[in-house]
């Protein structure tokens, strides 16, 4: 017990390293032997977090759990690990929702050894993000979730459609949107590698703490460059990396193609962990490492952040397709998380600013549960219908009642119904907005309006209207959701109404955490 | 007396050499067997030199000194240091990899085999060597065989002009630098009164500054032919491509860090102050290199020449590494000429077993090669990640030293403009890796993709696992080239 | 007993010729008397040479026989040479057809030998002049030994036309010399060309073209192609060895002790002509489709490597220079060896000629690989540590760029060099029936084959040794 106690954070990491070797190590055949040995393993780093969060002591500054091997001696960087409030929400949601995904994905029936191989290290890879406190070891499992997802996309995902690569030449449209993804992000990352490494260079460490306060004090010149630009310069290149991960508009391309094509499980983890690590990243690296220049940039952040919102929200209200639909209302919730984070940046310090940031990280918990859950439940249909076009559907609610109501509960949520969750974040990014940003906050309402309007046409274009008779009798006959998708869906709705309701228990760590780090 | 475990490694392929070509031409069996013993035994030798290799004490060790030439100061003068032993370690790995992989050669295996293992003692002789004049002696031994195994058992269509061009630029290489060589012998013998050839007191000649400045062109430049360094690395791809599998490994793993390995010490170690003056010149040769070369390969058709590019442009870090002169870059440099062996290694092997089955490598031709081979899917798919230095994997770990040593430099927007190469490596090796194993199979092929033999998979494990091992962890490979580093900047005056 | 120790060799070789001749007569049958007179003159020169290595060695450097012979290292170690080479060389004649039937063949190349030695110990222009000529003209008739075979017959009268022409012009500088200074003992002679003149000048080039011709430099080289060509392959090795050898012997011996003060002013000159031959050498060899013509352009071509060690003029240089025509000789034998047995089963000295050598014979194709390899200067061959030290010696002197133009140019021979292993291990014959057409090499030649291997790789590899033997030869020149 002790030995958890002291490398709780270490078993957490690594755990699913080890579940994907056994998940290897099991024979190929076996399909279920490997699906609930991986879903029972995944299972154990979520106890251990919930073990974690119990006790986690939320009052206490800085990080616990702190654990730190060596690595790279040469670069002077190690496996630094610790946790505060900030990244706990996260760890305790990338640990969530892997038995869940995983649940989800019992569906798979091509290759599932690599698939579940692929997803446990995929979840290592998520969880090394939160956990480093040392930068290489961060942009290390940064880069290295890529490479699991890129594959759970373009071999798991779905089948049909091709794209234009150049002059004709023409690749599966999963193979595209999986190339965009990995491109995408690894051209983003680049600044933040360049920056990294100039950073080692000037300060031979990597710790995150020493990094920040030596950066801080840094002053003079820099390759022959005032520290100012210089700082400038990798501000932004910090910036775009994250930017591109959240993703902001307009970086946000990749994110339709990609969640259109991957599987349901690999959307929902996409939509529900990674791109929060985009966010994480900015509170955890841009805003302390960088914050004169968060402050002078403020603006230009927020005003990313209203044409995600806005732009979002009428690109999903303007889609066809079911998946895209949810896609891009990820590009308008992930926007509240940014507008959150651009007020907490000009404002530091202030009550108004910890309100938005508390906000901001709740969102990201809060839109980790209702993305997933919606992308799940687009599967859900999507894996009895083969189509996801809107127009195919129409007045299933008689149908599958009890599908019905999961997918209006949980879009109520998404649309931020008071009641449950996603309100509650909303609201808060909103009121510490405000003050700070009152324009941009304001046309983000705006914004919201639309949320409303193109979650509503969802629901409507798949629920009521006329019935689409072509799934009411015969082989199309469309099935309820069965016991396991419901026990998929259980977890995340039971949080998402006892967030809406009670959100003290998780808002207090986060805000203890918040105000420690921008006091 | 120590065992030689150094003089043994090195003559050991050749021994088995010269057996293996006293056996009747039949013996098929027999000489690949030997072959295989041979390579094993002296992969075991690499293997315990490089654990045993004291990191502590640092230095050259492992040294043994056999008078050659007394008169001239020639000898046989064996040893390693931080920075040759991974690599004596990555020729025996080659070596063994390479005769597993070429198991199924069918004509004249005797002379196959022979070839290949005088290259494979030439490779060994040239990174144990501490004797100026046995380095050009193992060096040369390394590099004719190389035409004949090409041209002998090459690709049809290009082998007898790749084979040609190949071995005029790296013989014209050789022989720029050994003038230079020797003008620094003599130079050495008026300054010191001494005539040696011995690496270890040449170092400690201090060679006038404008010596250094007039010589260290041609030497450095004569052995980066064979490192394939911008403009001079036109030679590889068409050799990468003409040869036989195993040739190319040996040829893109082991030999092109040969020319590397020899213009560090050569060139750098021996002529610092040459090399400082030169810095930048060969700085932006290698950033041509790098960004030239993951250009080129993106738009190749051919899936060797697509390797064939990439490693000129991954070549080319290692020659922008040892330009930096500082410990970051170097590092870096010695890494990369481990991880990128192994990982061209991989990528030549993974080739040739789909071009044994599909009988081309044009890569629209090729298809879903993932279910009849799916062990070689995953290593060109570690070696691909490898390739573009992602995180996790030994790429990573040699190339970030090396783009943090050229942020030291005054040079550092270089790094801004080498990173360019890091996506566009991305994207084509995605790109092939998605098209070859991953497209739809073309109907011609289909039924034709036999599985790979268990020897193949011995091979492809191995490499894999070196990837991954250093990638995880860096203390495998690292504090050895440190070690090796830190000597190097001792020379070039710095700490 | 030690008055004749300096030309014991010598007196060896001559008894041998007349036992030849003498046995001659008594060998009624062909069959019998052929393979017996090629054995007998083989073990008769080994014992010769093992003789001579025990008895004859010279203590330091003295002149014997009334100043005519010099009894030192340089000379004995070139005539040990003469006698190995003359040995290999009737190993190999016992392979040619007409060569091996005839005591005349095996009677001429004793003589030739014999003329060499001289060459090598000569110290007076008297003596010298007589061996050159007792050198050539068994010489003339070898390479014009094959009577009914026009290219042959061209060969020798080609041959005599040309050596006559220069020997005549080799005698009107030495009787010019005598007649400037009254003496023809060449150690004294050089106190008296211790200061330039236009006398010198004009005496030094009727001499030096006298002997260009003798080692086939430029612009002396145009008769050595054909030559060789047509003469028996044996002979041509014979003649692109060991009396390139004996020329250059001779020249090395002329230069330091006639003209060593004039080296200032002569080696610019020496240089300009080392280039010239070497890279017309190489050029014209690139062009050719006999290999044995090849091969002939490709011998001038190391004449003017060998002249690069002349051109350094130190005792490292000379050293270097009797290294390299030791190394070239092995391995110039060893390639005409083999030319000589693929001419023989493919009638022809063309290049095609040597398709799917290695499938025809596997041994013949490493043994091709070993000489070409060694001609083109890689190492474990001797041909590597020859051009190393020739080079080493120029840089030594200064000469930098005449080591560049020196490496440069071997670069163009291993092209031409690598077409050949290119046919012998890549090409295949027409019909790819080689298992259908051994090429047979016969127990002599196997033998002379496996020897010169054998020295080609035990001097590439443990040369130290015999680079002392050629330091000390170098060192009785000074």
């Amino acid at each position: 017990m002790e030995f958890i106690r002291s490398h709780i954070l270490t078993l957490i990491l690594f755990f699913p390293v080890l579940a994907a070797v056994v998940v290897l190590l099991l024979p190929k055949n076996n399909l279920k032997a490997i699906r609930w040995t991986a879903l029972g393993m995944s299972l154990v780093p979520f106890a251990l977090t919930v073990y974690l969060w119990t006790q986690f002591q939320s009052g206490q500054a800085g990080f616990q759990f702190e654990e730190q091997y060596a690595w790279y001696a040469a670069l002077n960087s190690t496996l630094h690990v610790g946790v505060d409030g900030l990244s706990l929400t996260m760890v305790l949601l990338t640990t969530l929702l892997t038995p869940v995904a995983l649940l989800a994905s019992f569906s798979i029936t091509d290759r599932v050894k690599a698939y579940m191989f692929l997803f446990l290290f995929l979840e290592t890879g998520m969880l090394g993000v939160f956990l480093a406190l040392d930068l290489l070891i961060f942009f290390v499992f940064w880069e290295i979730g890529l490479v699991p997802m890129y594959f759970l996309i373009n071999q798991w995902g779905s089948e049909k459609g091709e794209r234009e690569l150049w002059k004709g030449v023409k690749i599966q449209a999963r193979n595209y949107a999986s190339l965009k993804f990995i491109i995408f992000t690894m051209a983003g990352s680049l600044g933040l590698l360049l920056a990294i490494q100039l950073l080692g260079v000037l300060f031979k460490t990597y710790d995150l703490a020493a990094l920040t306060a030596q950066w801080n004090s840094l002053e003079g010149t820099v390759l022959g460059l005032p520290v100012a630009t210089v700082k400038t310069v990798s501000f932004w290149a910090f910036v775009v990396a994250f930017a591109i991960k959240v993703p902001v508009w307009p970086f946000h391309t990749w994110l339709p193609d990609a969640h259109t094509e991957a599987p349901t499980a690999g959307s929902m983890i996409l939509a529900g962990v990674l791109l929060k690590l985009g966010a994480y990243g900015f509170l955890r690296l841009v805003l302390p490492l960088y914050p004169a220049e968060s402050a002078k940039y403020a603006g230009a952040l927020a005003f990313l952040a209203v044409m995600a919102i806005v732009f979002g929200a009428f690109a999903a209200y303007g889609q066809k397709d079911f998946k895209r639909l949810v896609a891009y209302s990820s590009v308008n919730h992930m926007g509240f998380v940014l507008l959150g984070i651009a007020a907490a940046a000009k404002a530091s310090g202030t009550l108004d600013a910890n309100i938005a940031l508390n906000g901001a990280v709740l969102q990201m918990f809060n839109h980790g549960l209702s993305a997933a859950g919606m992308f799940f439940l687009v599967g859900v249909l999507y894996e009895r219908t083969h189509t996801r076009n809107l127009d195919d559907f129409g007045g299933l609610f008689p149908l599958v009642p009890v599908y019905g109501g999961i997918l209006i509960f949980t879009s109520m949520a998404s649309l931020g119904l008071p009641g449950l969750n996603g309100f509650v974040s909303e609201f808060l990014v909103v009121r510490g907005s405000w003050p700070i940003l009152t324009v941009y906050t304001a046309i983000a309402m705006i914004g919201l309006l639309f949320t409303g309007a193109y979650i509503l046409k969802g629901i409507k274009s798949v629920l009521h209207g006329p019935l689409n008779e072509h799934w009411a009798t015969g082989e199309h006959k469309l099935t309820e959701i069965n016991l396991r998708e419901i026990i998929v869906m259980a977890p995340l709705m039971v949080l998402i109404l006892v967030i809406g309701i009670y959100p003290a228990w998780i808002l207090d760590v986060i805000n203890k955490a918040m105000m420690m780090l921008f006091h | 007396m120590q065992f030689p475990f150094l003089s043994v490694i090195v003559f050991t392929p050749l021994a088995a050499a010269l057996v293996i070509l006293l056996y009747k031409a039949e013996w098929k069996k027999a000489v690949r067997w030997t072959a295989l013993a041979a390579g094993l035994f002296a992969l075991a030798l690499s293997v315990w030199v490089y654990i045993a290799y004291d990191k502590g004490a640092a230095g050259y060790q492992f040294i043994e000194k056999y008078d050659w030439m007394p008169m001239f100061g020639i000898s046989l003068h064996f040893g390693v240091d931080g920075m040759s032993v991974p690599l004596v370690l990555l020729t025996g790995i080659v070596m063994v990899t390479g005769v597993m992989i070429s198991w199924g050669i069918e004509d004249r295996p005797r002379e196959f085999f022979a070839f290949l293992f005088i290259l494979a003692s030439g490779v060994f002789g040239v990174f144990a060597s501490l004797d100026l004049f046995m380095l050009f002696f193992f060096y040369e031994i390394a590099v004719f065989p190389m035409y004949l195994l090409i041209a002998i058992w090459g690709w049809i269509k290009t082998r007898e002009y790749a084979a040609m061009k190949l071995t005029l630029y790296l013989f014209i290489g050789s022989v720029v630098s050994l003038v230079g060589a020797l003008v620094m012998y003599w130079t050495a013998a008026q300054q010191t009164g001494a005539l040696t050839f011995d690496m270890l007191a040449l170092e400690t000649v201090k060679f006038a500054p404008e010596f250094q400045k007039i010589w260290f062109l041609p030497v450095f430049l004569g052995f980066a032919i064979l490192g394939g360094l911008f403009p001079f690395h036109n030679w590889s791809p068409d050799g990468h491509v003409a040869a036989p599998t195993a040739v190319s490994m040996f040829h893109a793993g082991v030999l092109m860090k040969l020319g590397a390995f020899a213009a560090l010490r050569v060139g750098i170690m021996l002529l610092p102050e040459g090399a400082k003056f030169w810095a930048p010149l060969i700085m932006s040769l290698a950033l041509v290199n790098i960004v030239y070369g993951a250009f080129i390969a993106s738009v190749q058709t051919d899936f060797k020449y697509v390797i064939g590019f990439s490693s000129v442009s991954h070549m080319g870090l290692v020659a922008m590494g040892f330009a930096t002169l500082n410990a970051d870059g170097m590092t870096g440099a010695g890494v990369q000429m481990f991880s990128h062996g192994v990982m061209t290694a991989l990528f030549f092997a993974a080739v040739g077993m789909v071009y044994d089955r599909a009988h081309t490598r044009e890569i629209p031709k090729l298809g879903g090669m993932v279910k009849p081979l799916p062990l070689v899917a995953i290593g060109v798919i570690v070696g691909s990640l490898v390739s573009m230095g992602m995180p996790g994997f030994s790429g990573f770990i040699a190339e970030f030293p090396i783009f943090r040593g050229i942020w030291d430099t005054k040079l550092w927007w270089m790094a801004i403009v080498a990173a360019i190469s890091i996506v566009i490596t991305a994207a084509y090796v995605l790109r092939v890796v998605l098209k070859v194993f991953f497209g739809d199979m073309p109907a011609e092929l289909e039924g034709h993709i036999t599985p790979i033999k268990p020897l193949d998979k011995i091979a492809l494990v191995l490499l894999m696992a070196l990837m991954i091992g250093i990638g995880i962890l860096p203390a495998l490979m690292v504090p050895w080239v440190e070690t090796g580093v830190k000597h190097i900047l001792s020379l070039l005056g710095g700490a | 007993m030690t008055t004749i120790l300096p030309i014991l060799p010598e007196l060896l070789l001559l008894a041998l010729g007349i036992l030849i001749l003498t046995l001659d007569p008594f060998l009624k049958k062909d069959e019998a008397r052929r393979p017996f007179l090629g054995w007998f003159t083989v073990a008769s020169l080994l014992a010769a040479l093992t003789v001579s290595l025990l008895l004859a060695r010279p203590a330091g450097a003295a002149l014997a026989f009334g100043g005519m012979i010099r009894f030192d290292w340089l000379g004995f170690l070139f005539k040990m040479f003469f006698l190995f080479a003359a040995a290999v060389t009737a190993l190999l004649f016992m392979d040619a057809d007409k060569l091996n039937r005839r005591a005349e063949a095996y009677f001429l190349l004793v003589a030739a030998a014999l003329g060499m030695c001289l060459m090598a110990s000569a110290a007076d222009l008297v003596m010298l002049y007589l061996a050159i000529e007792t050198t050539s003209i068994p010489l003339y008739i070898l390479a014009g030994f094959l009577k009914t075979d026009d290219k042959s017959t061209e060969s020798g009268f080609k041959y005599m036309l040309f050596g006559a022409l220069t020997s005549a012009v080799l005698l009107y500088g030495f009787s010019l010399v005598y007649g400037f200074t009254g003496k023809t003992n060449l150690y004294e002679l050089g106190l008296h060309f211790s200061n330039f003149n236009i006398v010198a000048i004009g005496v030094t080039f009727l001499i030096l073209a006298g002997l260009a011709f003798k080692v086939s430099l430029f612009p002396f080289h145009f008769w050595a192609p054909d030559v060789y060509e047509g003469a028996p392959t044996p002979v041509a090795g014979f003649l692109s060895t060991a009396s390139k050898a004996a020329g250059f012997a001779v020249l090395i011996r002329l230069f330091t002790a006639v003209f060593p003060v004039l080296n200032a002013d002569w080696s610019l000159i020496l240089a300009i002509l080392a280039t010239l031959t070497m890279t017309v050498g190489n050029l014209i060899a690139l062009t050719q489709k006999s290999v044995k013509r090849m091969l002939a352009y490709s011998s001038i071509a190391h004449a003017g490597y060998a002249m690069i060690g002349v051109v350094a003029f130190s005792e490292l240089g000379m050293a270097s220079v009797v290294f390299y025509l030791i190394a070239y000789a092995l391995t110039n034998l060893l390639a005409f060896g083999i030319v000589g047995i693929v001419g023989r089963a493919a009638g022809s000295d063309e290049f095609s000629a040597y398709n799917g050598l290695s499938r025809r014979s596997a041994g013949l194709g490493l043994a091709a690989l070993v000489a070409f390899l060694s001609l083109a200067g890689m190492p474990p061959f001797v041909g590597f540590v020859s051009k190393f030290f020739v080079f080493a010696a120029a840089v030594q002197s200064g000469w930098v760029w005449l080591a560049i133009v020196g490496v440069l140019n071997s670069i163009v021979g291993l092209y031409y060099y690598l077409n050949v292993l290119k046919a012998v291990y890549l090409y295949r014959m027409e019909n790819e029936d080689e298992d259908r057409h051994p090429v047979p090499v016969s127990r002599p030649a196997a033998i002379a084959l496996v020897i010169l291997v054998a020295g080609i790789l035990l001097i590439g590899t443990l040369f130290g040794p015999w680079f002392g033997l050629a330091t000390r030869a170098a060192a009785a020149l000074f």
